[in-house]
């Protein structure tokens, strides 16, 4: 433990957390008195379930300022993608408050929502790219539903996305024709087509080989800050996250069990979080699902 | 024991109604999404290429399948029909017989069978891989609706393609038709193609099978964006519903060609 160096730092247990108390504090904190940095997207004691006796989330508060990188991240099925969704307003939450920009995400009807949307841009897990389009259309996609460009003039911003993550040269590949990385590329530069306000990543780092991997993640980090954007990544990729994010929130069984920066991460010695940064097979999150006793079940069926 | 017997009874009472109103409920919830379809119409209409291309995938690739089928049934037809009508020496009807069949029944109907299982299991493999992949979610998250994008622009292009494919099949089944009973049996040819003039009435005959073949468009090209619209995202979940796709446009033909030659030809009989 580091003993708050910044004030952000806790390592509540998890039965103990009170999320709403949590939240406030920390907004005290990162607003400051000198310079408020402006809250993009804030999270207020969320909870959500599929069906209603079990819950997927439960009670998570979240303040994302404007301008960092922030990972959501957590064993999987833990709830991050559900996270994702609901500030997208994909999901609605059962209660609790999604503010995104001051703007109250589950209130807004459908027109409000797809306004909402425009400023957003999102990476989908393994990129989601349209399949019947080139790489060149994909990124004109949303330019060609969302703005009235004469044609020369959207040539340009399309090639200027895919320049910026370094595939003008595979704007007339199909998709079916890219590596996995290259996808996951070419999904990033259609998410920030219409320069977005924030871009959610959904497991921008699943599947890549170590190269790929670091080269979407130098993307994520230096598009945002030459665009000026907003990010929230969802990943279960700690080493390529510590180097990119600048807050990190450790997310398990629908509760946030540990929350700070990079190098807060690596001092702590919170069980959960040593468990996921080494690896270790058993901890706080156990290797065994609930059994009754084996001794009790071998001995049953003897 | 009697109260053994009445849970039986009110569990199979139970699973009786659950299937009912199971099936209700998509009933209507399709009757929404044919309502959702055509509210996004103009919208879709607005980019006519998007349709465009929908023709191009459901009705130019489906013409090699319909043509190849019309001249065979044609063909078939010309041969079994000769050998019944000759027995009453009224071989030259051969083309009255041909013509009313394929453009009354057998084209709108087989053209309508072939077309649901190459284009409308193809459309719901489509929308269902891509609802799957995510594609349709990406979609919406970028403020685009996928049912003005996507299912809209296929629908029509299904329910355009169709009569004219119909209209197709029927004119190769003539030809084949003409091509057995003339050139290769011998009838004599003005016989062939004058009876077949003077018999087939264009609003009684050829514009009921084109408003049959535009009925059975609509139930197909429906079946199959509502089908991969609410496919499971999963491959077991795009396999069944591409098998769904074919069977119920299948039976929803068969059922719509009777009910609508029951009213077509009321007067005839």
């Amino acid at each position: 433990m580091t003993g708050g160096v910044t004030g952000y730092n806790r390592c509540p247990p998890i039965v103990t957390q009170d999320s709403v108390s949590n939240s406030t504090d920390k907004a005290a904190v990162v607003a400051g008195p000198a310079s408020p940095p402006e809250i993009a997207v804030e999270l207020a004691d969320v909870t959500f379930g599929y069906d209603p006796a079990r819950r997927v989330l439960d009670g998570i508060s979240m303040q994302i300022p404007r301008g960092n990188v922030v990972a959501i991240m957590g064993g999987s099925g833990c709830g991050k993608t559900t996270i994702l969704r609901l500030i997208g307003g994909q999901l609605r939450p059962q209660s609790g408050r999604v503010l995104v920009g001051g703007v109250s995400v589950p209130d807004l009807d459908r027109d409000a929502l797809f306004e909402l949307r425009r400023k957003f841009g999102v990476l989908f897990q393994f990129g989601a790219l349209f399949t019947d389009l080139t790489v060149f259309e994909n990124v004109a996609f949303t330019l060609r539903e969302h703005a009235d460009l004469p044609e020369a003039l959207l040539r340009d911003l399309v090639l200027m996305k895919l320049n910026s993550v370094g595939l003008r040269g595979a704007a007339e590949l199909m998709p079916s024709e890219l590596s996995g990385g290259m996808a996951r590329r070419v999904a990033l530069a259609r998410a920030i087509a219409l320069d977005p306000m924030i871009v959610l990543y959904d497991e921008p780092f699943a599947g890549l080989d170590p190269i790929s991997l670091g080269v979407v993640g130098q993307l994520i980090r230096k598009l945002n800050d030459a665009l000026g954007i907003t990010s929230v990544v969802v990943t279960h990729d700690i080493y390529e996250s510590l180097r990119i994010v600048d807050y990190i929130y450790f997310v398990s069984a629908g509760k946030i069990v540990w929350e700070g920066t990079p190098s807060e991460v690596r001092a702590t010695g919170d069980a959960f979080v040593r468990q996921f940064v080494d690896g270790q097979a058993d901890g706080p999150v156990p290797f065994h699902y609930p059994a009754p006793s084996y001794r009790d079940e071998l001995l049953a069926r003897a | 024991m009697p109260s053994a017997d009445l849970g039986a009874v009110a569990g199979s009472l139970r699973r009786l109604g659950g299937l009912v109103t199971d099936h209700l409920e998509r009933l209507g919830y399709s009757a929404r999404f044919f309502v959702a379809v055509v509210a996004n119409t103009p919208a879709a209409f607005r980019r006519l290429h998007l349709t465009l291309r929908e023709i191009y995938f459901s009705g130019v690739l489906s013409l090699v399948i319909i043509l190849i089928s019309g001249l065979f049934v044609g063909m078939v037809l010309a041969l079994q029909g000769f050998d019944v009508l000759q027995r009453y020496g009224a071989d030259q009807s051969l083309g009255v017989l041909v013509a009313l069949s394929l453009v009354r029944e057998l084209g709108p109907v087989v053209a309508g069978l072939l077309f649901a299982s190459r284009a409308g299991s193809a459309i719901t493999a489509e929308i269902g891989l891509m609802k799957a992949t995510e594609q349709l979610a990406a979609m919406e998250m970028m403020a685009v609706d996928p049912l003005a994008r996507v299912v809209t622009p296929r629908f029509w292009g299904g329910v355009i393609s169709m009569p004219l494919l119909a209209a197709l099949f029927s004119t190769l089944g003539v030809f084949g038709a003409y091509i057995v009973g003339v050139r290769l049996i011998g009838i004599d040819a003005g016989a062939f193609w004058g009876n077949m003039q003077s018999a087939v009435d264009f609003q009684k005959d050829v514009l009921n099978g084109v408003i049959k073949s535009v009925v059975f468009g609509v139930a197909v090209s429906l079946i199959a964006v509502f089908e991969g619209y609410n496919a499971k995202p999963t491959a077991e979940g795009v396999s069944s519903a591409t098998t769904r796709t074919v069977v119920l446009s299948s039976l929803a033909i068969l059922a719509l060609d009777f009910v609508l030659t029951v009213f077509m030809f009321r007067g005839v009989a």
